[in-house]
């Protein structure tokens, strides 16, 4: 800041960070690789250039565009990783991820699992998607639920640079296949830059704020809406305590519990459609966990329960906004 | 073509003696299910025993395969032991996978036997990357991916072979041509040979009787030759005839009785016996004592099976990820 006579603390944006995360992991290891639609230099570095550089300083050997075939892509990554590579597979974007659902599912979910454990698939896949870049239907959903539900796949979002670079060093550290959810809208943001070598552990959230009235628990760009509500909620004398999920599977059922059972009331929002949910799983965990210590119902927040739209107000109305999330708030403190 | 690789006599015995492997392993298969010892999905290879044994002759452990749910000749030609097999498809923890993967699933990386699945046309995407593993590394290992006819109209196919051919990896796709996709024959499915598809994509790509030893024992020679060199993939389509129906207890009414009658009367295990005698390659004694042997193996491995354990309750959260979560 302006008035700190201090350096300026470091900046980075989600990109840079997690093309930094890539960059140092395959310097610590040659066994890291990259591949998918466009991602070696020649190509761009992929369509947002996250991956941009790699192949040039580790040659297009161990960094390579992939024809349109995400069969072929994530089947490359898993049979790589059977002996012993880490690969980092690029799903351009979300929804393209439903041509490759075998190879996820079937495949990279189930084979340690089916093999009694003798393989194992530790790939990373790397995904972008989000509302609000006008892509309309086929662009943008967020499909984590579905991954979520199927045993033997992890799926983290990041909503910061932090968190990003820190959780793909994790993900290309785990044993097992990790989802990797970039939100191309908040790619480009830049916020305190992360060190170095900087690891988050997988399954672990962040408590953003504290509070004692009602728990928010969100990921990726809905932390950009809640944090704003928070403050909105402060002023008309409502306590919030915001969780960044940062791990949607295994989700931190210890510190969402913890502090839901502090505040007795809590609400989940995220941008995938509401029905069948990330937020209907953690909503039936707390009514089991807590029932008879909850205040209110568990509010589910998400998007509207249809193809994300094209024109731009409908699209703004589809995901939830900081407005719905103070209302929500409200109305769980019968306000 | 001329001047084909021709496997030496010993060379043709072992393919025998896993052929000879295959055949008394797959009757053993049905004679168990059919008398009620064991229950579990079952497709029979039978018919098939060439391919992977002419195929497998020319590999080393440290070569990888990926197959399928019909793939017990694949595995057996490349090494699986016996009783781990038997004790994998009775579910017992003493099998390949603690009992978790079953008939559809064997895995056995000691032996390159990376993936088997139940899904129809997912061998070569993960072939593919085994291969690259393989290039990246310079190892100078192959990876066979094999597969049936009616895999070969999944976009998987496509994908990967392209792949395979601009990557250069070595890889060898074989195509199992029984004729059948569960009830569907192969020409209602496709007005082309599986093998002219790999002009589409660059690579070699021969169609080759997967039930002559000899004719296939050049095939894998030289294709995989040529993956080992560096020169990228081959697509081999062998032809042969599924003797049963698609899975075990599958009347085959669908199956022409003339062709199948053909089939079974050209039946490449025996006839495969009486030209090494008549080479003189082996005698009928010799002969005899093998099979004798893989008998009594089997017997042995069937009773290994069915005294081992069931994987306790507690296996049921193992092995999804590395650590258990709750
Ligand atoms: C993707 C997929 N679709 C359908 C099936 C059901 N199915 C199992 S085997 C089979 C026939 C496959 O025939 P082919 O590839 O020729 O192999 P074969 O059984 O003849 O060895 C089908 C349709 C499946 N397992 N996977």
């Amino acid at each position: 800041m302006a008035t700190q006579a201090a350096a300026k603390p470091a900046k980075a944006n989600i990109l840079q960070a997690i093309n930094a995360a890539i960059a140092d992991a395959m310097e610590a290891d040659d066994n890291v690789v990259v591949l998918g639609e466009d991602v070696a230099d020649p190509e761009e570095g992929g369509v947002c250039g996250v991956t941009k550089g790699l192949s040039s300083r580790f040659g297009d050997a161990r960094v390579r565009s992939t024809p349109i075939s995400e069969q072929a892509i994530i089947g490359a990554a898993i049979g790589a990783s059977l002996v012993g590579f880490k690969p980092v597979a690029e799903i351009m974007l979300m929804n393209f991820t439903t041509v490759a659902m075998d190879m996820i599912v079937n495949h990279a979910a189930k084979l340690r699992f089916m093999s009694g454990g003798q393989t194992h698939v530790p790939i990373v896949i790397r995904t972008m998607t989000g509302t609000g870049f006008a892509s309309g239907g086929q662009h943008c959903d967020y499909l984590e639920a579905w991954f979520a539900h199927t045993a033997g796949i992890k799926v983290v979002a990041p909503s910061s640079p932090r968190d990003a670079y820190g959780l793909m060093r994790s993900a290309i550290d785990d044993p097992d296949p990790v989802m990797f959810i970039e939100n191309l809208p908040t790619y480009w943001a830049p916020a305190e830059a992360p060190e170095k070598g900087h690891r988050v552990p997988i399954g672990k959230a962040n408590v953003l704020s504290e509070g004692s009235d009602v728990t928010i628990v969100a990921y990726a760009r809905m932390i950009q809406e809640a944090l704003p509500a928070v403050a909105q909620l402060a002023e008309a004398g409502i306590s919030a305590e915001l969780i960044d999920l940062r791990t949607i599977a295994p989700w931190d059922r210890e510190t969402v519990l913890a502090s839901v059972a502090k505040t007795g009331r809590a609400m989940i929002v995220h941008e995938a459609v509401t029905p069948f949910g990330v937020g209907a799983e953690i909503g039936s965990v707390l009514n089991e966990e807590l029932f008879g210590k909850l205040k209110a119902p568990v509010k589910r927040l998400g998007g509207a329960f249809c193809p994300v739209p094209f024109s731009k107000p409908l699209e703004t109305a589809f995901a939830p906004q900081t407005a719905d999330i103070v209302a929500a708030a409200q109305a769980l403190m019968g306000r | 073509m001329t001047n084909r690789a021709v496997p030496d006599a010993a060379t043709q015995l072992e393919i025998y003696r896993r052929m000879a492997l295959i055949k008394a392993n797959d009757e053993r298969s049905r004679k168990v299910i059919m008398t009620g010892r064991l229950v579990m999905p079952y497709y029979s290879p039978r018919g098939q025993e060439v391919i992977p044994s002419a195929i497998s002759v020319n590999l080393t452990d440290d070569d990888y395969i990926c197959t399928i749910y019909r793939g017990s000749h694949d595995q057996l030609a490349k090494g699986l032991p016996l009783k781990d097999l038997w004790a994998e498809v009775a579910g017992r923890t003493s099998g390949t996978c603690k009992g978790k993967g079953g008939p559809m699933h064997v895995t056995y990386p000691t032996k390159g036997i990376m993936v088997t699945t139940g899904i129809v046309g997912s061998t070569m995407p993960i072939a593919n990357g085994l291969a690259w593993g393989s290039q990246l590394r310079g190892d100078g290992r192959v990876t066979v991916a094999n597969f049936g006819d009616g895999a070969a109209n999944i976009g998987a196919f496509h994908e990967s072979l392209n792949l395979a051919s601009v990557w250069k990896l070595p890889v060898i796709f074989v195509c199992q041509n029984n004729e059948w996709g569960e009830h569907t024959a192969y020409d209602k499915t496709s007005n082309v040979p599986v093998a002219a598809r790999a002009a589409a994509y660059g690579i070699p790509g021969e169609r080759v009787d997967g039930n002559d030893p000899f004719a296939m024992y050049a095939a894998a020679h030289e294709a995989i030759a040529r993956a080992r060199a560096g020169e990228g993939p081959t697509l081999i389509e062998a032809m042969t005839y599924r003797f049963h129906g698609h899975v075990f207890g599958d009347q085959d009414a669908y199956m022409d009785k003339g062709r199948k009658a053909q089939a079974l009367a050209d039946d490449p295990v025996p006839r495969f016996r009486a030209r090494l005698i008549a080479d003189g390659v082996a005698g009928e004694d010799q002969l005899a004592a093998m099979e004798a042997d893989i008998e009594a193996q089997i017997d042995e491995a069937v009773e290994f099976a069915l005294a081992g354990d069931f994987p306790g309750i507690e296996e049921l959260k193992r092995d999804v990820f590395a650590e258990e979560l709750n």
